[in-house]
């Protein structure tokens, strides 16, 4: 039928004409439009960097566009801070929730707009009432007095849907809603997304997953690269569809994989108990072991000892009890120097905190762990030439950009900070290379990228140990899936037979044993 | 022996009281500033410009309440200056602390040597000046209600109050909730509308007002007189104290008598012949702070976003 005839007979509440946001020389939107109808979802996809949240900052009153104007329900506004947005019933939850953790579920609701009997005295009788109210009459259950730091992910993301609707918000924008969640919570956020709907709200969804947007929206904004693309009606496309058009070329979903017989036995961990920040036991007596030549994915939620497991491996961490062996050699307990030279590499999990050195430039993180080997240092001297050298070859090699190893790691996309990253480690020719959320944040071409480099280290008859979030991630890449609750493997299974739906389960808790 | 025993206990009650009020006041500011987010290690500065001016202005002016206020105005004024580079400009809140305490111990000497002939010291309050004692005289002679509250000055109490009013503010009142809530995660404020910068404003200079009050709470009450070495430290006894309350105006009131404590003990100590020197005795508040910080104190209990500076266009 087309976008136009479908959105004939329905009620804009949101129009934005021609919008354009420059920052200094750099334009992050185009000329974009969108509009938003009353009870309806509309998506916006696009890569990293394509211009999706500044076109919502703009929304919102974060960020004033260079030019072009909003009109909200036929009238035109001018939106310069989030007060004005949330007057007009505007409400945004951001990716990076925006929740005070030591305040309780009802402080971060009112927060701004609390009740307040004489003198500005809090009414915390009052709150608790608005909130439970709201809550019931959308199905969006929590716990008022709970604090945020002691409710889950999902919870949490309620509270900042609730936040807006206490605001009276008509209009939700939900910035990338799923990334953080389960895939039983994304079912329940779709869920949420439809009663909304029914109760007249409308939903922007922005969002680079393409799944979602064919579960749950009805009209999607295309943008590459800050330009405005193609507005569809989602029942009249496809994921192919959709994703031809967000990255501008054919995409392929699947992970290219030979088959291929594991090796040996090469890493075991034994009985492994590792405390938390908190000093509570994060992993309880976990069991597992590492063939040459296979991937095996960690499939499980956050916060479920990923983290310590990790960081116990690589040395970071104390291990209470237990054993980690490679090379049936006894790792346990030594230090992250030490295991690198055993021939374990490590990509971790916040690439920016313990992957790169920010402000160093390209080639020195390139050796951040050979600094003192021949030919990059003689006699404690480094040689800059020859770590010159070096960094051009990996950034050919692994395709970084800018090709300069002159750059500021700051300076670099997320995708080429992780190529820097991945260079540096596999570079390292390791036994073990553990890949911990690989792909994070990073868009389709930069995440095809990395499934190559961890799938080229498996063919190489290397073991990868892959922990990661994501389940689709998870089941595409790796050979063997361990999930991972409460710190205990609760079960392993050979790809080929995994299903999203058990996995799931199993994460969740709900496994069998 | 019992009676002795008791009245040496109401003794050091008394001078524990006494001795703890600047401290309170001071490090009230310190919670009003750090649960801002905004680092103040010039309370110590400001505590110093607070005493000469509650001294200066009570020679001169004669009414001990017009020169508490005019400490706490002094105080303030710092504190708007710490405001001013660490809120405006995002400068580093340690360093904008540090020039303060210099700041403040400079101009109060300069003051000093200004207003009161060239003497680094400025001239006796006469007793019916200072700070009024409400409780003089009311208990009877002897009673060990007497040893405690007789000559306790009014910002004895006015300190406890204090501590009340800015609990409830805290906790109770919507702009004590946002004011946590920008201490905490300030971005988050922004996006619910709330003024990030001007909070952090009025906090800091607020905690300047108080870090003045501590200070005149010295020279108004305990002496009689500013002198460049009357504050010697006690800012930064107050901001530990705040540390080891966990930045709760509650806690800070506790860790205030206790080092309060340690200074009335040393006094008290002080009076017997012991074959220690009482220069060690005068050790005890500083040796318990350094304790304290090392062995009590986790990172945790601090506000998020303290230290922080905020920016706004920066990144959502």
């Amino acid at each position: 039928m087309g976008y136009e005839n479908v959105t004939k007979s329905l009620t804009k509440v949101i129009e934005m004409k021609n919008i354009t946001k420059k920052f200094g020389d750099f334009v992050a939107n185009d000329s974009v439009n969108l509009d938003v109808f009353k009870g309806k979802v509309h998506a916006l996809l696009g890569e990293n960097g394509a211009g999706k949240s500044t076109l919502m900052n703009i929304l919102y009153g974060l960020y004033s566009p260079t030019s072009g104007e909003i009109l909200i329900n036929g009238k035109k506004v001018d939106i310069t801070n989030p007060n004005i947005a949330i007057e007009h019933g505007i409400g945004m939850v951001h990716q990076h929730f925006m929740l005070i953790k030591p305040f309780t579920v009802a402080q971060n609701i009112i927060l701004g707009q609390e009740p307040t009997s004489k003198m500005s005295v809090l009414n915390m009788k009052k709150a608790l009432k608005d909130v439970k109210e709201i809550s019931e009459r959308y199905g969006l259950y929590v716990d008022p007095n709970a604090k945020i730091e002691d409710i889950s992910v999902g919870m949490q993301q309620r509270v900042e849907i609730l936040k807006a609707l206490y605001r009276g918000a008509e209009i939700l924008i939900l910035d990338e809603p799923t990334a953080v969640l389960t895939p039983q919570e994304i079912v329940e956020l779709i869920q949420i997304i439809k009663n909304l709907t029914k109760e007249g709200k409308s939903i922007i969804l922005i969002s680079h997953k393409l799944k979602e947007i064919t579960d749950a929206a009805d009209f999607c904004l295309i943008i590459r690269r800050g330009k405005h693309i193609d507005t569809v009606v989602v029942s009249e496309t496809d994921e192919e569809g959709l994703a031809s058009k967000m990255v501008g070329r054919e995409v392929s979903f699947s992970v290219a994989k030979d088959d291929k017989e594991a090796g040996d036995e090469i890493f075991s961990i034994k009985d492994l108990v590792v405390k938390d920040n908190r000093d509570i036991i994060a992993v309880d007596k976990l069991n597992l072991s590492l063939k040459k030549g296979e991937i095996l994915g960690l499939a499980g939620i956050d916060g479920n000892g990923q983290t310590e497991l990790l960081e116990a491996i690589t040395g970071l961490r104390k291990v209470e009890s237990g054993e980690i062996k490679i090379n049936g050699e006894n790792i346990t307990n030594k230090t992250p120097f030490q295991v690198i030279s055993k021939k374990i590499s490590h990509i971790p999990e916040d690439r920016q905190k313990r992957g790169l050195v920010l402000d160093f430039d390209i080639s020195e993180n390139a050796i951040l762990e050979n600094y003192y080997k021949n030919p990059f240092a003689k006699r404690g001297v480094l040689q800059y030439n020859n770590i010159k050298i070096y960094a051009k070859e990996l950034i050919d090699k692994f395709d970084v950009r800018p090709r300069e190893e002159s750059k500021m790691a700051r300076t670099l996309s997320g995708g080429n900070q992780q190529k820097v990253i991945i260079a540096r480690e596999v570079s390292n020719d390791p036994d073990l290379l553990i890949a911990a959320q690989p792909t994070r944040g990073l868009d389709v071409g930069a995440i095809e990228f990395v499934h190559k480099a961890l799938i080229e280290q498996r063919d190489n008859d290397k073991a990868v140990f892959l922990i990661s979030f994501e389940l689709d991630e998870i089941m595409n890449v790796s050979d063997r899936i361990a999930v991972i609750y409460e710190g205990k493997i609760v079960g392993i299974m050979d790809a080929k037979d995994a299903e999203v739906e058990k996995l799931g389960l199993m994460m969740a808790g709900g496994g069998n044993e | 022996m019992i009676e002795t025993i008791l009245s040496n206990i109401a003794l050091i009650i008394g001078t524990t009281l006494m001795y703890s009020t600047p401290l309170i006041y001071t490090s009230l500011g310190g919670v009003l500033s750090e649960n801002s987010g905004v680092i103040n290690i010039g309370l110590e500065g400001m505590m110093v410009i607070g005493a000469f001016a509650g001294a200066a202005i009570g020679y001169f002016v004669g009414d001990p309440w017009i020169a508490f206020i005019g400490a706490g105005i002094a105080g303030g004024l710092f504190g708007l200056l710490h405001a001013f580079a660490c809120v405006t400009f995002g400068a580093n809140q340690v360093v904008s602390g540090i020039a303060i305490n210099f700041l403040g111990a400079g101009i109060a000497l300069f003051l000093s040597r200004m207003f009161f002939e060239g003497a680094t010291m400025t001239k006796s309050i006469p007793l019916d000046n200072k700070m009024p004692r409400p409780l003089n005289g009311v208990f009877p002679d002897g009673s060990l209600l007497n040893i405690i509250f007789d000559n306790q000055y009014a910002t004895v109490y006015l300190a406890l109050l204090m501590v009340l009013i800015i609990w409830f503010f805290m906790y109770k009142t919507k702009y004590g909730l946002r004011l946590r809530s920008v201490g905490e995660h300030p971005t988050a404020a922004d996006t619910l509308g709330i003024n990030v910068m001007r909070i952090r404003y009025l906090s800091v200079i607020m905690s300047g007002v108080f870090a003045g009050f501590g200070g005149a709470a010295m020279s108004l009450a305990i002496v009689s007189n500013f002198r460049p070495t009357l504050v010697s430290g006690h800012g930064f006894i107050a901001l530990a104290a705040m540390i080891f309350g966990k930045w709760k105006p509650q806690g800070a009131l506790l860790a205030c008598l206790l080092f309060g404590g340690a200074q009335g003990l040393a006094v008290f100590l002080g009076q017997f012949d012991f074959e220690i020197s009482t220069q060690l005795i005068s050790m005890l508040p500083y040796v318990i702070t350094i304790v304290v910080l090392i062995g009590f104190v986790g990172k945790s209990a601090a506000p998020s976003a303290d230290g922080i500076p905020y920016e706004k266009e920066h990144k959502y």
